[in-house]
């Protein structure tokens, strides 16, 4: 067995009653103390801090890095200004999912790529294939990123930098200082709450940390657990388990990342053809009737129990809604909102309705 | 601590000698804590017959799915049907209120071949190594 990466938090973690579970190779806490429903409201309500650390970072610089960049991915560098952020999908030819990203545009000749753990060897040797006229460098060791999320997130940032936070808007960012540290400030999350990404040089990240349970002694550490069920309410794709290499972008309801106008990128064949022929599969949100859960993995079958039609590909309970959710990959014909499946938990068939996501309205 | 009057399994389960001859069965402190927050519980059918290492139901929190495995042998007699509505009281009294269903024995002896509390604080302690 390999070991497992600690980030510059794991420590602090211990501390705080973390629970540790291996996470594509990093050992990350799963809940702490205060348990995931806890951790799950206080997202909601007030403010969370998560370590995500285990994100991997991939630089570009060139003379059009954005040019560069843009052939990789399916949504429009193009059509964002410097000081921008992207969330997008990088396609193979066939048009299934290489990783879904998010792309930081700083100028014309450089642009920064959060990518997920568990793609990060990947992600970065299909960047360096593909990539012409320019250069990539695997940044992922350099950084640790925390992300502040919740209501409260930006008051309690602002007391911690000089960088004015309102003129921030929604996937935008900025580099300025945190508690003294050099940061990239990302106003992004995962979580559909108002918050940030903060980027921090992993060698000084543990004071970033420090300076936040100073500034708010109420802050509540989050773990995967909780990160999971946050971004399952808001229907936010996870890799692995909702896309992946034989999903294409317009199966999972991503089309919005997909801009088939604009100049040619690696699967843009691919996904226009599919579009005409009409796309076989959709990834719906469900709503479960009962009080079993749905897990990744469970058979989906039709209204009538007869014929499966798909499978659940996240499912649980929503803290939020105290339902059970989830998401499921069905084939075209059985994808409409209202429409009734039945998805098949230990042999017997669970009735559930399809909705529109997300699950919840963030405040 | 686990009740001394209690058989253990290495899957977290317990099973109780009842005077009637019946055992009630449930999973262990150890397994609720690990499991953390428990938001269903999956129970047999009265009149299921359980036969021991075989999964006969399970339990789930918000996070993960947890199978639940027979300790011993028989037919089940009763369900805590509790549980339907309040699966949480396993984590409040996972030997109490929080037990999963009594079992009508096919083989009594199964029982000596399962651990004594002892036996099991040192295989939990072994475990997390």
């Amino acid at each position: 067995m390999s070991s497992l990466i600690r980030t510059p938090f794991y420590e602090r973690q211990a501390a705080l009653g973390a629970r540790f579970v291996d996470f594509g190779g990093f050992e990350l806490p799963v809940q702490y103390k205060a348990g995931l429903v806890a951790e799950h409201k206080a997202v909601r309500e007030r403010v969370g801090l998560f370590d995500v650390s285990h994100m991997g970072e991939i630089d570009v610089r060139g003379p059009d890095a954005v040019a560069a960049v843009n052939a990789l991915i399916t949504n429009d560098l193009e059509a964002i200004a410097d000081g921008q952020a992207l969330y997008t999908c990088m396609c193979q030819p066939d048009g299934g999912v290489v990783d879904d990203l998010v792309v930081y545009r700083y100028s014309r000749e450089h642009v920064f790529i959060c990518c997920n753990a568990s793609n990060r060897a990947k992600d970065f040797a299909w960047i360096t294939t593909h990539l012409e006229g320019a250069t990539a460098e695997d940044q992922g060791d350099r950084w640790a990123q925390l992300a502040l999320q919740g209501p409260q997130a930006p008051a309690l940032l602002q007391g911690l930098t000089a960088t004015p936070l309102a003129p921030i808007k929604r996937y935008w960012f900025t580099e300025g200082e945190v508690a003294g540290v050099p940061a990239i400030i990302s106003r992004t999350g995962y979580t559909g709450e108002d918050g940030f990404e903060i980027y921090v040089p992993a060698e000084r990240a543990g004071e970033v940390w420090d300076a936040l349970f100073a500034a708010d002694p109420a802050l509540q550490p989050v773990g995967l657990g909780a990160r999971d069920t946050l971004r399952l309410e808001m229907k936010f794709a996870l890799y692995g388990n909702d896309i992946d290499a034989t999903t294409s972008p317009l199966e999972a309801g991503l089309a919005w990342v997909v801009k088939l106008k604009k100049a040619d990128f690696i699967g843009k064949s691919a996904l226009e053809a599919q579009k005409a022929a009409g796309i076989p599969r959709h990834l719906v949100a469900f709503l479960m009737d009962g009080r079993a859960p749905a897990r990744a993995g469970y058979p989906v079958l039709d209204a009538s129990g007869t014929i499966v039609v798909g499978k659940v590909t996240s499912g649980g309970p929503s803290p939020t809604l105290g339902r059970n959710i989830g998401v499921a990959l069905v084939a075209a014909g059985h994808h409409a909102v209202g429409a009734t499946i039945q998805v098949e938990i230990r042999g017997e068939a669970a009735a559930a309705t399809i909705v529109k996501a997300p699950f919840i309205q963030p405040s | 601590m686990n009740p001394t009057n209690l058989r253990y399994t290495k899957e977290h389960e317990w099973a109780r000698l009842e005077a009637d001859g019946t055992a009630t069965i449930g999973i262990t402190q150890h397994a609720q804590d690990a499991l953390g927050d428990i938001v269903f519980a999956s129970l047999p059918k009265v009149g299921a017959t359980l036969k021991a290492g075989e999964g006969f139901g399970a339990v789930e929190s918000v996070k993960s799915v947890s199978d639940l495995f027979a300790p011993c042998s028989g037919r089940v007699v009763e369900v805590n049907s509790a549980l339907v509505k309040a699966p949480e009281i396993i984590n409040s009294a996972p030997y109490g209120d929080g037990w999963i269903c009594r079992i009508e024995l096919a083989d009594a002896s199964e029982l000596d071949g399962l651990m004594d509390a002892e036996a099991y604080a040192a295989f939990v302690a072994a475990e997390a190594h």
